[in-house]
């Protein structure tokens, strides 16, 4: 079973995201769940949101703990909450950051890191404002690009159930990190 | 929001939905004549959905919209007693807050679905799981049901029409808050005109009409009363027959088959796990777990808790060594509502199982498999005259 953890703020869009990957894994032929951690989601506050991918229908309802791969919406989480917590040394954690992974070294644990200014994607096609650009889309396809686990065009597909806003402008910036990710050793 | 209107034609595909979505879909597909609910977390996003239906014209459904949970399920019983079929959703607080009409309904013999994402009780005040809310209601003479999967609650909500409607008594059906709310799984669902074929419009026997005159509710002698009290416990009783064959009906029309309890890996097992809800999918990892690791574990899981399905669960659990009772409900100085059912169950019979009362989670208390492995491994160590708290 596949296990994804993906930490975000409230407002930036973590949830919706669980959900598109989640979906883009089931019209691949996959069983997945999407779910938040559960509470009164604030905007602002830390937040996450898992997914889970089998071959077959998940009976698994409890939190994600040792996840394969993490997804950092907002490179300031990966300094104040544990993102490494429960990686093994096969995932990897992706960081939306401006910083390179060698930045990160202080975070425990002997996984592997892998930064993308993924804001500045999502800014350069107009996704959310210049002060907080939505990368929630755009960090799914770096994600494909870096896992290779997933399509860009199941995501593409899954896209328009889950997001209304700028749907054209999501779909590019999702293929751009896509591709700036897949030149990531 | 999960919620779209495109479902494509042709043969029923699995799709992905959350659970709250899916009982939305499930109400919709039943063309309730009145909806009537207010919002309370983690149920919102049924009622929501709904609305939305009801606003795109998907759903000719009456919406009210009303300031309370007591007018919620007021405005429902209204609806009922008019002949209609009448829907809503609520949780926790919202609940406890419609407890008087509950008991007005089922004795008036009005049928309805409610759904209830099960939510604990305050205080202190706490949004996470547990099925305090609804146990507590036991006595109204709802029937009670408990899913542990979207696919579940999204067939409950048309099957548990169909029986309520057969033995006039409104039905509850009963999600986990969250864990199966919140969580967007696959399932398949049904197209309009199955669910057409298989759930005709409502014909009340008995509603109010002004060319015919009557009342509901008004005033009952003492033995009238418990007479209709009598017929009331009748009709339970004719409940677990009902429900096999609608069960039945239901596989034939739909190719999903339920039974009131469902045994998991129980063959030869020493011990056996009884549990509701979505916390049996979780457990249902640990005993996979746990019979690689050689251990004779099996699991129950109650889908049908009022009427209590003692009968089936004497067959189920009967030939056990222990049952480990999986609480999420505690009557305060009696213990966990469920190893209570049980136990009565068992009483008259001289060959039963040790019947182990864990208290396993409230106010949505994580339960990860490992955890449910622990408390298996340690049940030659529980007490059985007390609660077991971890």
């Amino acid at each position: 079973m596949l296990e994804i953890r993906i930490h975000g703020r409230g407002g930036q869009g973590a949830v919706l995201a669980s959900q598109i990957l989640s979906y883009a894994f089931f019209l691949e032929g996959k069983f997945s769940q999407s779910f938040p951690t559960f509470g009164a989601e604030r905007r602002g506050a830390p937040v996450s949101a898992f997914v889970r991918v089998s071959d077959e229908f998940i009976n698994l309802r409890s939190q994600v703990i040792r996840p394969n791969h993490v997804l950092v919406l907002s490179a300031k989480l990966a300094e104040t909450v544990d993102v490494a917590s429960g990686v093994g040394p096969d995932g990897f954690i992706l960081i939306n950051t401006d910083k390179p992974p060698e930045h990160y070294n202080t975070i425990e644990g002997a996984c592997r890191i892998v930064t993308l200014n993924i804001s500045s994607i999502a800014a350069g096609f107009g996704l959310g404002s210049r002060i907080m650009p939505m990368v929630n889309v755009p960090i799914l396809g770096a994600y494909a690009g870096i896992s290779r686990g997933v399509s860009l065009e199941a995501l593409s597909e899954a896209l328009p159930r889950f997001i209304s806003a700028n749907p054209e402008g999501n779909q590019k910036a999702m293929k751009e990190a896509f591709e700036q990710a897949q030149t990531i050793n | 929001m999960s919620y779209r209107a495109d479902q494509g034609g042709g043969a029923p595909k699995m799709d992905m939905l959350l659970g709250s979505d899916a009982v939305a879909y499930g109400a919709k597909l039943c063309k309730p004549d009145v909806i009537a609910a207010y919002p309370i977390t983690p149920q919102t996003h049924i009622v929501e959905t709904l609305s939305l239906m009801v606003d795109k014209g998907e759903l000719e459904s009456q919406f009210v919209k009303v300031e309370s949970e007591l007018s919620a399920i007021s405005a429902c019983y209204g609806a009922a007693a008019a002949g209609s079929r009448a829907f809503t959703a609520t949780s926790s607080h919202g609940l406890a807050l419609m407890h008087e009409v509950l008991h007005w309904f089922a004795g008036a013999r009005f049928p309805m679905v409610l759904v209830n994402a099960n939510r604990a009780m305050g205080a202190p005040w706490n949004i996470w799981t547990d099925q305090s809310d609804s146990l507590s209601q036991r006595d109204t003479g709802w029937l009670q049901l408990y899913c542990e999967t979207a696919q579940e609650a999204l067939d409950s909500v048309i099957i548990g029409y169909r029986v309520a409607e057969q033995v006039m008594l409104p039905v509850m059906v009963n999600i986990d808050g969250f864990i199966l709310s919140h969580t967007m799984e696959p399932l398949f669902i049904p197209e309009p005109d199955e669910v057409d074929t298989y759930l005709k419009r409502y014909e009340a026997p008995y509603f109010l009409d002004t060319e015919n005159p009557l009342s509901f509710g008004s005033a009952a002698t003492p033995d009238n009363f418990y007479n209709m009290r009598k017929y009331m416990a009748r009709a339970m009783k004719t409940v677990p027959r009902i429900l096999r064959e609608e069960f039945t009906g239901f596989e034939e029309h739909f190719g999903r088959s339920y039974s009131a309890i469902e045994s998991y890996r129980t063959e030869d097992a020493d011990t056996i796990i009884l549990v509701s809800g979505a916390l049996a999918g979780t457990s249902r990892v640990a005993v996979d777990r746990l019979r690689e690791q050689g251990v004779k574990v099996g699991l129950v899981k109650l889908r049908l808790f009022r009427p209590f399905p003692g009968e089936d669960l004497i067959r189920a659990l009967g030939s056990s060594g222990q049952v480990l009772v999986f609480n999420r409900a505690v009557s305060f100085g009696a213990g966990g509502t469920l190893s209570q059912e049980l136990r009565a169950a068992f009483y008259h019979l001289d060959k039963r199982p040790g019947i182990l009362d864990v208290v396993i989670s409230l106010g949505g208390k994580e339960v990860f498999p490992e955890t449910v492995a622990e408390v298996v491994g340690q049940a030659d160590q529980l007490s059985e005259e007390n609660s077991n708290w971890f």
